[in-house]
Formats: structure tokens, sequence, C-alpha cells
């Protein structure tokens, strides 16, 4: 077997990546200081010059390296700079919750870096092999975050369980990559979809095809295999949460569409089912669950399911505008979810977590700003014209009816209408509820909340006294809040002037 | 197609009757004389002083996993050493590059303290 | 004529009442009474001004028409929104009217609305009405003239139910409200046709793009093929039927009269209800691509000069007889609008406006000696308690009866003329029912005045004893709208109606060359000849004969009367029931609406929509939401459960279609 030396410079923003994390970790060994400063900086400087490299050195250049495991083209760098721009924007809100809470130290920012890597490598995937290894390497990195508020006995829980089902996932998914490779002799993705363009493709793709397709649902968080969502999403601290509903969600379509599309794409007629019963699923449990919560962070979770509804219906479209509406959607959603839970990080203090919707009431009055934001973000979500959250269902819905998935479509429409429900809810609540006067020594100590995530869903929330609201004192300092003020906005301008953003989702998939 | 599996069945048959034909038959020839001493679980002849079911410092573990690392480590290294004439340069490079990686995993657990028992 | 100036002047005369009832309106407990009656007859003396000056410059001035476009509010695919003016001599005329009576009576009204607690929010009102009266008659666009058209109608409830405590005003401002709306879906649905056939609403591309293509049709029903031009130009009329109050839109006219007596002039006799005539005049170079359209005109206004002027012979209330009087005569301008004489139309607004302000300003003025008492049973005798205001009342009641060399004569003979000379069945029709109209007309105009200003005084005693003439501010305004009413005949006639006026600029456009006003035109030898030839209709002699008539009942031989009506008890009685108009809207179209809507209510509303669909789907989504949560218990192991079920389910979704394919 001749060897060859494959060309490493096009792989430069991993391989980047990777010395800058060696680096990064050395230096916050020995660097001293409980705010990690030199160690957030370094890191923020580092995605930075990553999401740069993405775009000068893989811009309009389209080749394979490695044997063809790892592809460059311009889905691959737009992919890695807006992953590698979302993870910045994530970080930014963690430090004064993570400060405030004792929380702080430099294994965060490692372990964010080690999941950006492994985001890069999904997008530029070439092989199933390849995918397999970013995939791992976002999700353990992922599990520790989760896990990283050890002394909490929720968050604790909410690791275990998104490890065992991560694992399980991750089991399915490698099967059926195994079947894949049975099917087509080869772990390229290149090769693999000239397999299954054949006239009859063997079986064991179609087999395989569906076992992928679950680890990728995992990943997305479309039902049925959203049960880790809830419970990592509420049980997680909210800046990991936060990071969890961003980047990630944005390398799970990456996923897909390097898997299920650059490999398996000739496939699709089968794969549309499935995808059809996933998103109605989504798109009903999702929105039905979330009316009944109380806690901001489950309901977010559920919303997110709904979310991840309308991205698998966009990808069921098959077509290049979908798959360029699924693309649009999750950057919106990192966007938007981002906003959401950085609201929640900027109205926690060390001695409160701002996560009960009841703890809204009366926002308005005491920080209007915040309320304004909160109004964009929530009806962003819901969909209504003038935010980012419109154009993104817009074009999904439109990329579903010009794949003539009508039914779906009128279903995904009503989905959004129950939806509107528990985002006006918060709403009603921070603008029209009065505050409730605390009662005296409400501002009980926090730490490890008490009760399991899970247990009795929604009906005991975590807080016992979670009726009687809490005087949310905004915890952050004034960059956190002028960043949040921004990330608002910017629901609201890019809602306004989608057109940029639309174009180049729609040029790297080859669409319009 | 599934003649050329005959062997893995095979295989699989001997397997078992290998492994399950000793047990089988020591439980029906061997004697049977039940007594409390002789059920105690074996602890190299000394009196069992506490129950088998203990608690270990988590420190072990932690000690388990750095043993693996460094284990697998020399898993790499051997195949890697017998066709190194062939993988030349390159291939010296690329186990360069992975012992860098881990000699800075080291570097870390070291620092932190995962190196030193109390 | 530098354009630049004369768009400044546009700005200012539209702008100025807006700001002046934005001042008095929103200011109005910090201006006081004298502030905003200054504030409002400043910004609206000054519009005042402006107007005569454009009117001068495109008269005298020999500027061209401008049409400007001011703002481009919306672009709908071809279809633009625009805001715009449009100034030639029609609108120049039209402006030069609203803001000299809308000026007059806001000087009256200092002393009318005197006492009123509501004094600036009256003076807000009617500087707000003259600006969308302005905007009405100078936009350049059909879009922007529904929206005046919107905010006149507005303004008009708003004055209507001034007295909001009173119930009945209350009931009027309503019913105006309502049947207006009838007319404005009319007009909606005109102009809406005209968008989608000639997609522009632009006055001057529409009129273009008509007359490239005059002979499009459009299905309403069926297969029958509708001229468009024709429905176009009803469903416009009826919009002009409901604001200029003709049979059968004309209810809420009479009942407007609850309005305070100042509006009643400006907004309900010169200016407002005159807007359907203007937009016929202006839009005339469609009506006259519609024979049918034009029939229908003539023929709503010719039935409407007759039968509501005869109403007016038996209503006692004195601002009801003018109101009636004022619906009779707008039935002659639409009547000379339907044998395509516009500018005889025009003419007759223009003239009537004046003489009709002066009518209502002076029963205003009787109506404040008397101490807001408005039946004229209880007057009688007047004339030497208040000389000037009989003076000005016996003025205009000459002018709109059509006394040779008053105003209303050449106008009205004009209108009647253009008529009589008009060939077709229809045209005979109309002109002998505006014929008998002259008589009627000055039956009821001496009836009014006999019955308020001679014979015995039928007040009591204590209202005699306060009478005495009206404030300066009542009868200067009087005084300065007696001159126009008895000259301005004299002074215009010749050029504006004869002449080519209208025509030269492209105001208004007759197609037809064979026209009522051509003939009259024809035979004109000036005003005195005009005159002398009128004594040779019918006209001047029904004139003389309903006077005489008024004049034996009510001042010779009173006693006579009651042998006159026995006879014609039941026709009495039809009109005193105002030929169950009334009646049939209330019952029929108000009660059956009603009763429809309770229906709609208990049926529709509480059972389908609240009881199914609002609270069942509620319901519905709360049980699914309750149930699917049950899904989420916490345990890890229903968790993977779940998994695997969605696993068994997508392989097993696979091995059926694999199966069956």
């Amino acid at each position: 077997m001749s060897f060859e030396t494959p060309d490493f410079s096009l792989a430069l923003p991993e391989i980047w990546l990777l010395g800058a994390i060696c680096v990064v970790l050395i230096v916050d060994l020995f660097v001293r200081g409980s705010r990690r400063s030199v160690t957030f900086f370094l890191t923020q400087a580092v995605l930075l010059v990553t999401a740069a490299l993405a775009i000068t050195t893989q811009w309009g250049v389209t080749e394979t390296t490695f044997s063809g495991h790892y592809v460059v083209d311009p889905l691959a760098a737009m992919l890695k700079a807006t992953l590698a721009l979302l993870v910045v924007l994530a970080l930014a809100y963690t430090r004064p919750y993570l400060e405030a809470r004792g929380l702080l130290q430099g294994e965060v920012y490692l372990l964010a870096l080690f999941a950006t890597l492994g985001m890069l490598i999904i997008a530029s995937g070439g092989s199933l092999l390849t995918l397999y290894l970013g995939l791992e390497m976002l999700s353990l990195s992922l599990y520790a975050l989760v896990a990283y508020h050890r002394d909490s006995r929720q968050a604790a829980e909410a690791a275990m369980k998104y490890f065992v089902l991560g694992a399980l996932a991750s089991g399915i998914l490698l099967y059926g990559m195994s079947m894949v490779y049975g099917g087509a002799a080869s772990l390229e993705l290149a090769v693999i979809a000239e397999a299954a363009a054949s006239e009859e493709p063997p079986l064991l793709l179609l087999f395989g095809m569906s076992f992928m397709l679950v680890g990728v649902a995992f990943k997305l968080g479309a039902a049925p295999f959203h049960a880790w969502v809830p419970d990592v999403y509420q049980g997680a601290p909210t800046p990991v949460t936060l990071f969890i509903s961003t980047a990630p969600k944005v390398a799970a379509v990456a996923l897909f569409l390097r898997l299920l599309v650059d490999g398996l794409g000739p496939l699709h007629e089968t794969l549309q089912p499935m995808l059809l019963i996933l998103a109605a699923v989504s798109l009903l449990l999702g929105n039905l669950t979330a009316i009944m919560q109380t806690n901001l962070k489950r309901m977010l979770a559920y919303s997110g399911i709904a979310h991840a509804g309308f991205i698998v219906l966009a990808l069921a479209a098959g077509t290049e505008a979908g798959h360029a509406a699924a693309l649009f959607y999750v950057i919106a959603y990192g966007i938007m979810a981002a906003g959401a839970f950085g609201l929640i990080i900027v109205l926690s203090s060390a001695g409160t977590e701002a996560e009960q919707i009841a703890d809204y009431r009366g926002l308005n009055e005491r920080h209007p700003i915040l309320a304004g934001v909160l109004l964009l973000l929530m009806i962003s979500m819901t969909g209504i014209p003038g935010t980012i959250g419109f154009y993104a269902k817009y074009l999904v819905l439109k990329a579903a009816v010009e794949a003539d998935l009508i039914a779906m479509a009128v279903l995904a429409v009503i989905a959004a209408v129950i939806g509107a429900f528990y985002y006006l809810r918060v709403l009603k609540v921070a603008y029209f509820d009065r505050p409730e006067v605390p009662p005296e020594g409400s501002q009980k100590p926090t730490g490890p909340n008490e009760g399991s995530v899970g247990e009795g869903e929604g009906a005991t929330p975590s807080r016992p006294d979670g009726a009687a609201g809490t005087v949310l004192v905004p915890g952050a300092s004034l960059p956190i809040r002028a960043l949040l003020v921004v990330n608002g906005a910017a629901v609201l301008v890019l809602g306004i002037f989608p057109e940029r953003l639309i174009a180049l989702c729609q040029s790297v998939l080859g669409a319009g | 197609m599934l003649e050329n599996y005959l062997p893995v069945l095979m295989f699989i048959i001997v397997g078992l009757v290998f492994g399950a034909l000793p047990l089988i038959a020591g439980f029906v020839l061997g004697p049977r004389r039940p007594h409390p001493e002789k059920q105690a679980p074996y602890e190299c002849g000394f009196e069992a002083f506490e129950d088998s079911r203990m608690k270990f410092d988590v420190r072990y573990y932690l000690v388990a996993l750095l043993f693996i690392l460094f284990d697998l480590e020399i898993a790499f290294l051997f195949p890697w050493a017998v066709v190194l004439e062939d993988i030349g340069l390159f291939g010296i490079a690329a186990m360069g590059l992975f012992v860098g990686l881990l000699v800075i995993g080291l570097l870390y657990e070291w620092q932190k303290g995962a190196l030193e028992w109390e | 004529m530098d354009p630049v100036l004369v768009e400044w002047v546009l700005y200012a005369i539209v702008l100025l009442p807006l700001i002046a009832a934005l001042i008095a309106g929103i200011g109005g407990p910090w201006i006081g009474r004298v502030g905003a009656h200054r504030v409002t007859i400043g910004g609206v003396g000054l519009a005042t001004v402006l107007s005569f000056w454009v009117l001068y410059a495109q008269v005298w001035g020999g500027a061209a028409p401008l049409d400007i476009t001011v703002y481009t509010w919306a672009t709908v695919g071809n279809l633009s929104f625009e805001i715009g003016f449009l100034v030639d001599r029609l609108t120049a005329v039209m402006m030069a009217t609203v803001t000299f009576v809308a000026l007059m009576v806001h000087i009256y009204t200092i002393g009318y609305m005197h006492d009123d607690p509501g004094y600036q929010r009256f003076f807000s009102y009617i500087a707000l009405f003259t600006f969308a009266m302005l905007m009405l008659v100078m936009a350049n666009n059909l879009l922007q003239l529904f929206f005046a058209w919107e905010a006149v109608g507005l303004v008009s409830y708003l004055l209507i139910g001034f007295w909001y405590t009173r119930e009945s005003a209350i009931f009027a401002n309503l019913k105006a409200f309502l049947v207006n709306r009838v007319g404005d879906l009319g007009l909606l649905l005109g102009i809406a046709v005209l968008a989608s056939a000639f997609g522009t609403l632009h006055y001057g591309e529409l009129f273009a793009a008509v007359a490239e293509a005059p002979d499009q049709t459009l299905n309403l029903f069926g297969a029958a093929e509708w001229s468009l031009i024709t429905v176009a130009c009803v469903l416009i009329f009826i919009g002009c039927m409901g604001k200029s109050a003709q049979v059968p839109l004309h209810v809420w006219l009479p009942d407007s009269m609850e309005g305070p007596t100042p509006i009643s002039a400006l907004i309900h006799a010169a200016t407002m209800v005159t807007a359907g005539i203007f937009l016929v005049a202006r839009l005339s170079p469609l009506f006259e691509l519609s024979t049918v359209a034009l029939t229908v005109v003539l023929v709503v206004g010719a039935l409407t000069a007759f039968f509501m002027g005869l109403i007016g012979l038996v209503q006692n209330d004195i601002k009801r007889v003018v109101a009636y009087s004022t619906l009779s005569q707008l039935g002659y301008m639409v009547a000379a609008l339907g044998v395509s004489a516009y500018a005889a139309g025009v003419y007759h607004l223009f003239t009537h406006a004046f003489f009709k302000a002066l009518l209502f300003l002076a029963a205003g003025s009787v109506i404040i000696a008397l101490h807001h008492e408005q039946d004229m049973r209880k007057m009688g005798g007047l004339a030497k308690y208040l000389p000037i205001t009989y003076i000005t009342m016996l003025i205009g009641t000459l002018a709109l009866i059509g006394f040779p060399g008053f105003s209303g004569f050449f106008s009205k003979e004009a209108v009647i003329a253009a008529v009589g000379y008009s060939a077709g069945g229809w045209a005979t029709f109309a002109y002998w029912l505006l014929v008998l109209g002259v008589f009627v007309t000055a039956l009821y105009s001496f009836r009014l005045l006999f019955m308020v200003f001679h014979g015995e005084e039928r007040m009591d005693a204590h209202a005699r004893e306060h009478l005495h003439e009206s404030p300066r501010v009542v009868t200067i305004p009087l005084l300065l709208l007696a001159v126009p009413s008895v000259l301005i005949g004299l002074l215009t006639f010749g050029p504006m109606v004869i002449g080519d006026f209208f025509k030269v600029d492209g105001s208004i456009q007759v197609l037809a060359t064979e026209h009522g006003l051509a003939y009259l035109a024809a035979g004109y030898t000036g005003v005195l000849g005009f005159i002398g030839h009128a004594f040779a209709t019918p006209v001047p002699y029904l004139a003389f004969a309903g006077f005489l008539t008024a004049w034996l009942l009510y001042i010779k031989r009173p006693e006579w009367r009651p042998r006159v009506v026995a006879p014609l008890a039941p026709l009495q009685r039809l009109l005193e029931h105002k030929y169950g108009f009334d009646w049939l809207y209330v019952q029929g179209a108000a009660g059956g609406g009603r009763a429809l809507a309770r229906g709609l209510t208990l049926v529709g509303e509480r059972w389908i929509i609240d009881g199914a669909l609002v609270n069942g789907s509620a319901r519905l989504i709360g049980r699914a939401a309750a149930g699917v949560r049950q899904l989420q218990t916490g345990y890890l192991y229903h968790y993977a459960f779940i998994m695997v079920i969605g696993v068994l389910l997508l392989i097993t979704l696979f091995v059926v279609r694999t199966v069956l394919a």
C-alpha cells in the first residue's frame, strides 16, 4: 500500500485549534487568579482566529484531503465560522454566572474548545470515521460540561442521563455506520453516495441509514429521541445549557448534511417519511409539553424540541432550498436561544436562579430594557414578522410547500400557533403580572437545588416555594447586559435585513 | 454465502463446549459436603475480615484510568515500531504528535495533583 | 407663476387649519376659549386668503393646472399609493368656497356657542373639518380622496353628536355614520374596480388609461358582461349618494340637524354634502363614457329634488325645513350632472353654498334669540325684533327660490334649462320634476319666512321679553354671506357656466357636443337677456305661485288652511312619515341586522366559535399537553425505552415500505 502524505494546509483551522488548545491548557495550568481572565480572553481570541482561518483558507475551496476523510467546501467554511462565532457568543455569557457560584475554572473553556474542535471536524467530515470522531469529541466534552457542577444533584443526574442516552445513541449510530460500511464497502461518503445512487442500493444501506438517523436526531433533540433534552437543559448550569443549545445544534445539522445528504442523499425518498414522522412528533410534543412548564429553562428545552421539528421538516423537504432553510433556521435558533438563556444568566445572581416563569412577574417595571429583550426573543421564537424567527419559519414552510409537503406545513403552522401560547404567556407574566412582595427570607441561599430533575415533571418545581416570586437582581456586569441587548437587537436587525444571511445559507448549499 | 460462516459457528460451539464441559463435569462428578467454612469467600487463607461490598477510594479509579491511557500508548507503540521502516519520517512525526499530546496530558495531571495519592 | 411658491402655498392652506385644530383640540384647556377661537380663525383665515390667491392665480393669473405628488405612501405591485395635490379651476373654486364659508362659520360660532362648555372642542372640530375638506377637493388621486372623504365623514359624525348627552343626537350621528357607510362601501368598490382595471388611482393617469380602453367589460354575476366604466361610475355614485344625501340614502341629513347650527351650515349645507357633486364633476371624463351611469345620476337627482322638497312643506322645526331644502337643492345639482351640465351643477353648488349657509346661520340667529327654540309654531312676528336677521334671511330665501337677478336664479335656471334642453324620456321626466320643484321650493321657503317673521307672536311671554338682535359676531357673517348671495350670479354666471371656465384647463370634460349647456350657450346674450329669456319658461311663474300660495295660507287667509289640507290628508301623512324610509331602515335594515347578529352571537359566537373552536381547542390542547408530559417521567430507563421504541418505529416503517414496494 502506497502512502500519500496528506495536505495538512487544508485542515489549517482544526490544526490551529488543536495546537491552540494545548497552549491554552498549559497556560491555564500556570496562571493564577480566580477570574481566569487570561484563559477567557485567550480562548475567545483562539476562536476568533479559528473563524478567520476558516474563512480565509477554506472559503471558495472545494477539495478533499486525508484520503477523502476530510472535505473542504464553502459549506464547511461557513459552518466553521458560524460555529466558532456562536461559541464565542456562548462563552461570553459564562463568566459572571460561574464566578458567582465558584465554578469558574479553566476546564470550562478547555472543554468548550474541545467540543468546538469536534464540531469543526464534523463540518469537514468526509467519511463515517471522521464524522464519528468529531461527534464523540463533541459529545464527551458536553457530558463533562453538563456534569461540571458536580455538587449539584440535578447536574449530576442530568449528566448521567445525557451520558447513558448519548452512549446509546452513539451506539446505534455506530451500528448504522457499520451496516453502511458493509453495504457500500467504503467509509468515504463520496463512495457511499455512488453505491446509494445505484439502481438497486444494498438493503444494508437502507437499514444503516435508519440507524444513523437516530444518532443525528438525538443530537438535534428531535422527538422521540428528545428525552434527554428537558432534563439536561434544566439540570445543567445555565451557561452550559446555553452552550448546548447553540453551536451543537448547528453541528447536528452539519452532521445530517454530511451523513445523510452528502453520503446517502440518493436515498432521500426512503428517508423522507421517517423525517416527517420525527418532525410531526417533535412539533406536537415539543409545543404541547412546553405549555405545561413552570420552569423557563425546561420550557425553552421543549421549545427547542419544537424548533428541532421545524428543522427536521426543512430537511425532509430534501431540496437545496430545504437544506438552506434548515441551516438558516438552526443559526437563527442559536442566536435566539443564546439570548434567552443569556437573559436567565443576566437575571440570576449568586443567591437566585431566575428560572421559574413566575420569577419574571413585573419584569417590565423593574428592568424595562431586559423585558424588551425578552419581548424580542419571545416574539422571534413565536415567529412574528420583523424578527429573525419569522424568516426562519417562513423559509422552512416555503421549502416544505415547494416539496409538496403541504399537510406537514399546515401541521407545522398549527404547532407554531400552539407554541405562541407559551411564548406569549412569558410576556404576559413579564409585562402584565404584578410582582408579589417577597416574603421575608425568600432570598434563600440556593446552592445546589434540591429535588430531582425529571421526577414529577413540572408538578413539583425544583423550588418548594416556587410560587412565591423572587425579586430578580441582575447579577451580571454591564458588558454582559450590553451583550444581551446586542443579542436581542440582532434578532430584530436580522429579522429586518435577513437577505444576506439567507443568501449565504443558500449559496453554500447550492440553492438559489 | 452462509456456508462461509460455518467455521464461525464451529468456533462458537467448540467454545461453549470447552467452557461448559468442565463445570458440568465437576458438578456431576464431584463429591458435595457443604460446610460454612467451605462456603466462605476465598481470602488467600485469611479469615474474611470485612464485607466484600466495600467502598473504594475514588483515587483508585483515577490511577486506573491513567494507567490504561499509558498502557494503550504502549499498545500503539509496538506495532508502530515494527513497521517504522516502511512509514518513514511521516510515521515518526505522527507518533511524535501522539506522544506529545500525551505529554501535555501528563503535564496537566501532574499540575492538577492527580498523581499524588494524598 | 413660481411653482415652488405655489407648492408651499398649498401646504400652508392644508396644514394651517390642521395645526390650528390640533392646538385647539389638544391645548384647549391651556389656551382657553379666546385662544381657541383666535388660533382656529387665524389658521382658517390665512388659508382663506391663500385660497383666494390660488383662485386668482388660476383664473386671472393664467397659472397652469398644478399636479404634484408630495409623498409616496406605499407601492404594491404596480399600484402606488400617493399623497398629492391637483389644483385646477374646479379645485380653486371649491377651495375658495370651502374656506370662505368655513371662515364665516368660525366667526359666527363665537356668538352661537358662546355659553357652551365644549367651546374649544367645537373649534377644533370645525378647523379639522376644514382641513379634511380641503384635502378632499385638492386630492390628485382617488385614494387620498377616499381618506379625506372618510375624514369629513368622521368630523361630521363627531359634530352631529356634539351634544353627546342627548339621546337624539347620538341616534342621529349613528344613523349618519351607518348610512354613509353604505355609500362609502360603494365608493370603495368603485375605486377598487378602477384600480384593478387600470392599475392607477391618479386622476390624470386614470383618465388617460380609461380614454384608451373605454369599452372594457367585467363579469359580476354569471356570464353577463357589464361595462366596466358603468359599474365603476354607478358604484362611485352610490358613494356620492351617501355623502350628498340623495334618495334613498338621504335619511341621515335631516337628523343631522341635531348638531349645532354652525355645523349644519358648514358641513350639512355648504360643503361636505356637496362633496358628491364635486366628485362626479371631478370624474367627468369617466361619467361621460357611461350613458347608463349618467341616467342613474339624473333620475336620482330629480327624484330627490322634488320629493325631498315636498317633505319640507310639513316640517315645523326651522332647521329641518332648511335641511329638506338642502336635500332638494342637492337634487338639482345632481340632476344637472346627469345631463353632462357639470358646470351648471358645480355652479349651483357654488351659489348654494353661500345662500344656504346664510339661511342656516340666519335660522341659527333666530334660534339664539329664542334661547334654542326651534319649533316654528312657537315663533312669528320676529321681523321687528330681529331686523338684520330678517333682511338677510329674506335675501337668502329670494336666492333660494330663484328670484330673478339673485345668485340662485342663475344657477337654478341653468340647471333646469340644461335638463330641459337635453333629449330623451328620462330628461323630460326629470325636467318636469325640477320645474314642479320650483313651486315647492317657493312654498316651503315662504312658509318658513311667514311663520317665523310675520303673523301673530306665538312665543311665550318670557321669551318675548328677552328678544333682541343677535350680537355682531353673528350678524356680520350674515351680512358678509348676503352679499355674494345677491351678487355673485350677476358677476360670474356668464364666464363660469356659459363660458369655457372649467373646460379650458380640462377640469371638466364633456364629450357630447349636443348637450343642454351648449344650447343654452348658443342662445346666450348676456345676463339681462338670460333673465328676460327665463320669463319665457314656466319657472318664474311657478316660483311666484309658490310665494302667493304661502302668502294666502299663512298671512292673508290662515283660516283656509284646514280646508286645503283636509283633502290632502293622506299625502300629508305620507310626507310626515317621510315616505317610510326611516321606518324601513330602522325596522328592516337595522332591526333585521340586529336580529341576525343576535342569532349569530348565540349560535355562531357562543356555541361554535367560543364553545367549540376557542375553548374547545384550548381544552383539547390542555388535555393533550397533560397527556404527553406523562412521557417525561424522569426515569432513565423510560427514556431509553422511548428511544428504542423510536428506533423500532422507524425500522418498522422502513420495512413495511420496502416490503410493500
